[in-house]
């Protein structure tokens, strides 16, 4: 039986199970989230995706990623309320994150420019806010090579034992949906720098652009049973041998 | 660091065996009774426990540095806790941690290097009235002054 609801009064459907923020965006809402990824477990972390849900005559404010679907809740969206709170929460937020485009951007959108508070004490990974989608991106991808160390005011990002981690295969999943872009990561032509270590890239033996880490490429084949040589040709050198087969047919 | 060399791998060995193999709920008392034989938590005991328990050396890390009670760096033969919970802040708490971190010349959190007296605080036990407080190995001695410090430290070792 699938759940059915409304948001902003229009009538929508979801699996029971899913999460509201995930709902809303199928169905065309806009809501603003800075922790959120379908593919990761939501855990409410950075606050900016509150919507109202009204279930019968009670009505509370709720972080919408981590908000199971129910049948019959009214959702809005959007709400002078909704933005004061979603407001209040970035200026916290900006506060950590001072020099972050996409947390300026954002709370540009809700007025603010200059938070009334920090700058905070201690953040030896600048501009992160602590929302963990790297930690969980890297979960999830069975790397567990990232952690949260510490609580309260000293809570930081880190690797298990502060050391270099034999686990992480430098596949940059961490960096690349981390919403402040905070973790640094450098590649070259050869080599991806990150958390403390180098990884040697795989080459295109077509085209000679880096492809994935050599550590990436061997646990991929491994997990994934995919072909020895899957890594050996890069996607876009692959696109154009697809295409040239293709042609090669069709004339 | 030295002191995780000297950790004899069978002692850490003893210590899994004493809990179920691969259950990860068994993680927070494995902690403990680790911390328990080695007076804080060994790199080499955590990353034996986390595959012994099989769970990720980062779950069990974070859960290492979340959780006060536990102590990643070695710790001395006695523990000298200073409240410096409001009550006995204002009731001197500060002169002792000073004084204490002169005489043994260890800051807050530090260990001396005759691994004899490492120096830590705590906010409020629930003991106010008799603050300012000091727990020597679990012992609490009230109404502390620099002087009576000197009386109560005065077996413990210099160096
Ligand atoms: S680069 Fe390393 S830390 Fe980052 S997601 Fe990949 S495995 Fe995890
Ligand atoms: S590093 Fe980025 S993704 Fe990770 S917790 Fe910080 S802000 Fe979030
Ligand atoms: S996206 Fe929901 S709390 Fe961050
Ligand atoms: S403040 Fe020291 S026991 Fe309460």
């Amino acid at each position: 039986m699938p759940i059915r609801f409304k948001i902003n009064d229009v009538a929508v459907e979801a699996k029971p199970g899913e999460g509201l923020l995930d709902v809303a965006r199928r169905n065309g809402f806009s809501i603003p989230s800075l922790c959120h990824l379908e593919s990761v477990p939501a855990i409410g972390a950075c606050r900016i995706c509150l919507v109202e849900v009204r279930r019968g005559r009670r009505s509370k404010l709720t972080t919408s990623c981590n908000y199971e679907v129910l049948d019959g809740i009214e959702v809005s969206t959007d709400s002078p309320e909704i933005r004061r709170h979603r407001a209040m929460n970035l200026e916290l937020l900006l506060a950590r994150a001072p020099s972050s485009e996409a947390i300026r951007k954002l709370a540009a959108q809700y007025g603010v420019s200059q938070p009334r508070f920090g700058p905070i004490k201690y953040n030896p990974l600048p501009n992160c806010i602590l929302c963990e989608l790297c930690v969980r991106a890297c979960t999830e991808l069975g790397h567990h090579a990232l952690t949260t160390v510490g609580r309260g005011d000293r809570k930081r990002i880190g690797l298990p034992f502060n050391k270099p981690a034999d686990t992480c295969v430098g596949c940059g999943a961490c960096a690349s949906v981390c919403p402040t872009h905070c973790i640094p990561m450098t590649d070259t032509l050869t080599k991806r720098a990150i958390w403390g270590q180098k990884h040697d890239f795989v080459r295109c033996s077509e085209c000679g652009a880096p492809v994935i880490t050599k550590k990436h490429r061997d646990h991929a084949i491994a997990t994934k049973g995919l072909p020895e040589d899957y890594y050996d040709v890069c996607q876009s050198c692959k696109q154009i041998a697809t295409s040239q087969r293709f042609a090669a047919i069709v004339w | 660091m030295t002191a995780a060399k000297t950790i004899d791998p069978k002692r850490i060995d003893r210590v899994l065996a004493r809990h179920p193999q691969g259950k990860p709920t068994a993680l927070v008392n494995l902690l403990h009774d680790l911390q328990a034989e080695f007076r804080y938590l060994p790199e080499l005991a955590m990353e034996k426990a986390a595959s012994y328990l099989n769970v990720p050396n980062g779950q069990l890390f974070r859960v290492a540095t979340f959780y006060e009670s536990f102590h990643l760096k070695p710790r001395g033969k006695h523990i000298a806790t200073v409240c410096t919970g409001t009550a006995c802040h204002v009731r001197g708490a500060p002169k002792l941690t000073d004084h204490i971190s002169r005489e043994f010349e260890i800051p807050v959190g530090g260990t001396t290097k005759n691994m004899e007296l490492t120096l830590e605080t705590v906010n409020c036990v629930g003991a106010c009235a008799l603050g300012p407080l000091l727990i020597l190995d679990g012992e609490y001695h009230g109404n502390m002054s620099p002087a009576k410090l000197d009386r109560t430290l005065k077996t413990i070792k210099r160096g």
